[in-house]
């Protein structure tokens, strides 16, 4: 009776989530799958097997230049939070000499997560607009005679916007990473005489990686996938993947090649993933 | 000697002017966006001309916000609780079993934490749609518990991993069935977490645009309307909404900084 109950319970604690990923996950996978391989006909889509969306995404310059605009953005977005989230992160761990600012500044940072996404995109458009508060301010302290638009509606502020928005998923990584590292190891290097710098380049930095790669991973798919803040900032050249398949399955109507679209996005975010997840490995293991 | 202090102090300097830095790019622009919220002109310029409170007057009267108010409320509750019934036993799952394909299992679980959610706002559209299910608020609810599931499972798993396995085998031992031992010693323990992981889900799906964009019927959740909203301008009143869930968020952080407070008191 027991045993049975057991097993009941068992069945019960795997079964819920193993149904729920197959229905809500596994099935929707694979008709975008089965989809992405159809054709476009008038007025929706008809079966087929063929691989004419696939193509067309690798060969059309129009979608192959949004797929390395993404690309870059998305990399440049990452790279950006890095620069900004390390330094903070590291003076938090090892320099902050008080434990109350500490927390408070930690807390600081990752407080904006719990604040509206879509607010913080769109603050940033109310900043940069041509009509918004940077120019109204620079024209007002006297700095310039006439708005520009120089600030919107371009890829640097979808970078910036991106990055603001994105930043606490690189310093969260990051100092818990920082923080694992046991302090007698920087200490015995600094015995040994190596400089802090070295300390740092040789020490510190490579016991961090896994931190870094976890951060690169998630700012990276995130900024990857987003169509807020690029309908919201981005310009006229400023279309990213995602708002391309947006679009597919709204005014473009072709069901297809958006399903191939998002195919295409879910093998570049598995890719980097199980590839940061070996990174990860291999540096623990290395580590250990 | 003298020289290395020198170098140490410039260098805490550099370093905290930075970290001031960081804070001011953080916080400047979202001060910004509640100082607006007050200013008596339509346009968002600087200098503010007067202050004024009717930006909230009108919100408080904007009958489609308030409606969208109410689907946000009711879709975030019911994802948020869906989404701790599933992760839970998920990240149960993952503590207690060896089974083949836990490694594909626990991955996917954890996707949509990185996936983009128009992923899984498109995949689900067309099974809906492929099954001839009308689109509501109903489906948002399961789109959204499905993106949330990762994180549930994340902040839920990391806890079971603290609590002493000895715990759960003497109740066992003391003659409880497994169900016992679940409701009175296992839960009483994730309680911080699953307090934490809640509120997180619950602020998530409250703020969600990519899969409910694609997920929703006639419905508009609030993030949905003030995105319509946004197209047609910037106005201050979207500032006085933005205001007032930034304060709503602020209850929220302090809420779970309280909730999880135990982690290091009782929970050890």
């Amino acid at each position: 009776m027991t045993a049975l109950r057991r097993n009941l319970s068992g069945a019960l604690v795997l079964g819920i989530p193993l149904a729920w990923i197959v229905l809500f996950m596994l099935v929707p996978y694979g008709i975008i799958a089965t989809y992405s391989f159809w054709i476009k006909a008038y007025p929706t889509f008809k079966p087929a097997f063929q691989f004419g969306n696939y193509v067309t995404l690798f060969t059309d310059p129009q979608y192959v230049q949004v797929l390395l605009r993404t690309l870059k953005i998305s990399a440049l977005v990452s790279a950006a939070s890095l620069a900004l989230a390390y330094p903070f992160a590291y003076w938090l761990v090892f320099r902050c000499r008080w434990q109350g600012v500490r927390t408070w500044l930690y807390m600081a940072v990752i407080a904006p997560l719990w604040v509206s996404y879509l607010l913080r995109a769109y603050i940033w458009k109310t900043i940069l607009g041509t009509e918004g508060i940077l120019n109204s301010f620079l024209m007002w302290a006297g700095l310039t005679d006439a708005p520009t638009d120089i600030f919107l509606y371009n890829q640097f502020a979808m970078i910036l916007t991106l990055t603001y928005i994105f930043i606490p998923f690189m310093v969260m990584p990051i100092y818990t990473a920082l923080e694992r590292i046991p302090p007698n190891l920087t200490e015995a290097s600094a015995d040994l005489g190596m400089t802090p710098w070295q300390t740092f380049l040789k020490v510190t930095l490579p016991l961090s990686m896994p931190g870094i790669a976890a951060g690169f991973t998630l700012t990276f798919c995130l900024s990857f996938g987003d169509f807020i803040a690029p309908f919201l900032v981005g310009g006229p050249d400023g279309n990213l993947i995602a708002s391309v398949i947006q679009t597919q399955f709204g005014s473009a109507l072709n069901w297809p090649l958006g399903s191939a679209l998002s195919i295409v996005m879910l093998v570049i975010v598995l890719s980097i993933v199980s590839l940061s997840d070996r990174l990860e490995r291999n540096s623990t293991a290395g580590g250990a | 000697m003298a020289r290395s202090v020198v170098s140490r102090y410039g260098a805490d300097t550099a370093f905290m002017t930075f970290v001031a830095l960081l804070m001011a790019f953080l916080y400047v622009p979202i001060w910004v966006l509640i100082a607006f919220s007050f200013s008596s002109s339509r346009s968002l310029t600087w200098p503010i001309p007067g202050f004024t409170l009717d930006w909230y007057r009108k919100l408080f009267a904007n009958e489609d916000l308030l409606t969208a108010l109410g689907n946000s409320f009711y879709v975030a509750i019911l994802s948020t609780l869906l989404s701790l019934v599933v992760g839970v036993a998920a990240a149960m799952a993952l503590h207690r079993f060896h089974f083949p394909g836990k490694t594909l299992f626990r991955r996917l679980i954890l996707l949509p934490i990185t996936l983009p959610g128009i992923v899984t706002g498109i995949s689900m559209l067309n099974m809906f749609s492929l099954f001839g299910m009308p689109l509501s608020l109903e489906t948002v609810i399961f789109g959204h518990a499905t993106a949330l599931l990762g994180v549930v499972v994340t902040q839920v798993y990391a806890r079971l991993q603290r609590i002493p396995r000895s715990l759960e085998e003497a109740s066992g031992d003391l003659g409880a069935t497994p169900l016992r031992t679940f409701l009175f010693v296992t839960l009483p323990n994730l309680r911080s977490a699953i307090i934490g992981a809640g509120l997180l889900s619950f602020v998530l799906s409250f703020d969600e645009i990519p899969v409910t964009f694609f997920l929703t019927g006639r419905d508009n959740t609030l993030p949905m309307y003030i995105y319509s909203t946004m197209r047609r301008g910037v106005t201050p009143e979207i500032n006085a909404v933005g205001t007032l869930i930034v304060l709503a968020s602020l209850v929220l952080i302090v809420l779970s900084v309280i909730a999880t407070r135990d982690r290091s008191g009782a929970g050890r």
